[in-house]
């Protein structure tokens, strides 16, 4: 009788234990973090400093990033192979997932949430999707360009951001080009081309607003700033001088450029073969001045309220961050969080900051004002931090 | 004798490279690993399948003899984002790693 009892309680438990349970709750104090060699992905909760779910079959997410719907729910992730996925983080399961490229670098959701756009290094070019059911909507062909070994493709894509006018901006690496590419028409891209913007752009971001987009060249000094309030003018060379004609030191990885690091009304950004922030006042965009930093900066990112801004490192010096303070320009914290600290994510208001340490397999948390750690979290070789507030930031 | 003196030259130093290679710990080959995967893999991407750099699959690299690949190691390509991996690496170390790639390690 008691065995009976139990077989028919484990039918009942069946299919709860089959099918995950999805949750009941907002999502705005959630998030997602990579695991950039498992090809998964754990669901955070950022209140509780929990894992709410594990999702796997992701592909291969060495260099992953993530958009999110406008509802917050559901996280399109691109994958270094080209997959795009959309996963339903208050179920924590894959509800789409397609291979749109050979080989891709981030992507973008459009102003109104209706468009995924994602920009592709192999073939390059950018392909734009529904944000409903993944379905191609249009392919945009790179440039063409003769490679150094004397095959032709299309240039590599970077920097692809969501600028407002349900329009995307992108730039592209071989050729030396940003693109504007306006969807007002989905079935008929209208593209406005630049060319001649500087030597390698190898990533870009937009002000929060959505009127400067900004390129970061790694084949020459300065970076390409273009006004979209008024395109017709063209992108202009910022900050051409900053390496002061000195030899470049080596770059064992790339800087990246994501979101916006200002305060008042100075930019802060990453100088690329020197051990330096660049900062630049946002009327004039001349150098104000350089912090000489611990290396190669990946991450130059600021607290929400603009008062620090938190800097990451290429290798060999990726085991620490330095905290730096935006009135005096000085650093007044050198952290270290260990061997293959690669991302940070502050949360919305700014009170914390969680950071990605891939060879301890943790993600660490600290409280931006005491600069202590208060939690942990072990993540497998955890990347890139998104948390839910980036649904409604232009350019994230 | 000349052509006599340069073959036992030739023989030695392959006899030396070999006993080098053998030289390299288990340990220090688990972190060059670890290093091709993460840390070229930064540009390369992770299964080195190419990235902002090319891909360094035995396929791609077939044109090229594992030295050639250990002297791009090390010295970096001008003109491109490649760096120089000298100050991490020693001669044995970069051959090593030119050779794991031409056999292909990309795949775990």
């Amino acid at each position: 009788m008691n065995y009976l009892r139990a077989f028919v309680s484990l039918i009942l438990l069946l299919p709860g234990l089959l099918m995950a349970e999805c949750l009941t709750r907002g999502t705005g104090d959630m998030g997602i973090i990579i695991e950039r060699a498992a090809g998964s992905l754990k669901v955070v909760d950022t209140s509780a400093h929990q894992v709410l779910f594990r999702v796997e079959g992701l592909g291969d997410l060495s260099h992953a990033s993530a958009v999110y719907s406008r509802d917050e729910r559901y996280a399109y992730v691109f994958g270094r192979d080209g997959g795009l996925s959309k996963v339903d983080i208050l179920c924590g399961r894959v509800v789409k997932r397609i291979i749109q490229g050979g080989n891709s670098i981030g992507g973008a959701i459009s102003q109104d949430g209706s468009l995924i756009a994602v920009s592709n290094y192999e073939p390059g070019g950018v392909k734009i999707f529904s944000a409903d059911d993944l379905s191609l909507v249009a392919d945009i062909a790179a440039t063409e360009i003769t490679d150094r070994e004397g095959k032709k493709k299309g240039s590599k894509t970077v920097g692809l951001v969501d600028v407002p006018g349900q329009r995307f901006a992108v730039s592209l690496y071989d050729s030396g080009e940003s693109w504007i590419i306006d969807m007002s028409n989905p079935a008929k891209p209208a593209i406005q081309r630049f060319e001649k913007i500087g030597s390698l752009p190898y990533d870009a971001l937009t002000t929060p607003n959505g009127r400067y987009y900004i390129a970061g060249l790694f084949g020459q000094d300065g970076l390409s700033l273009l006004d979209l309030w008024h395109p017709e003018k063209g992108p202009r060379l910022i900050l051409k001088n900053y390496g002061r004609g000195q030899q470049k030191l080596p770059v064992y990885k790339m800087p990246h450029l994501e979101g916006w690091a200002m305060a008042d009304d100075r930019a802060f950004l990453p100088a690329v073969g020197r051990h330096a922030v660049l900062v630049v006042g946002s009327k004039d965009w001349e150098e104000i001045g350089q912090i000489p930093v611990h290396g190669q900066p990946v991450f130059v990112m600021a607290r929400p309220d603009g008062r620090q801004i938190w800097v990451n490192f290429a290798f060999p010096h990726n085991d620490t961050i330095q905290v730096i303070d935006t009135e005096t320009l000085k650093i007044i914290k050198t952290l270290k969080t260990g061997k293959g600290t690669l991302h940070m994510e502050f949360s919305p208001r700014g009170e914390e900051v969680w950071i990605s340490v891939r060879d301890h397999d943790e993600v660490q948390v600290y409280d931006t004002r005491s600069m202590k750690r208060t939690h942990q979290l072990p993540v497998d070789k955890p990347s890139g931090i998104f948390f839910t507030a980036r649904a409604h930031k232009t350019g994230l | 004798m000349r052509s006599l003196s340069s073959v036992m030259l030739a023989l030695f130093v392959m006899f030396a490279s070999s006993t080098l290679m053998a030289e390299l710990k288990p340990a220090r080959q688990a972190e060059l690993r670890y290093l091709l995967r993460h840390d070229c893999g930064s540009c390369h991407g992770m299964r080195l399948e190419g990235g902002l750099g090319p891909a360094l699959t035995p396929q791609r690299l077939d044109p090229w003899r594992a030295k050639q690949l250990a002297a791009t190691i090390l010295h970096g390509r001008p003109g491109t984002p490649m760096p120089p991996w000298r100050p991490f690496f020693t001669d044995q170390e970069a051959l090593w790693l030119a050779r794991q790639l031409k056999q292909g390690v990309h795949r775990p």
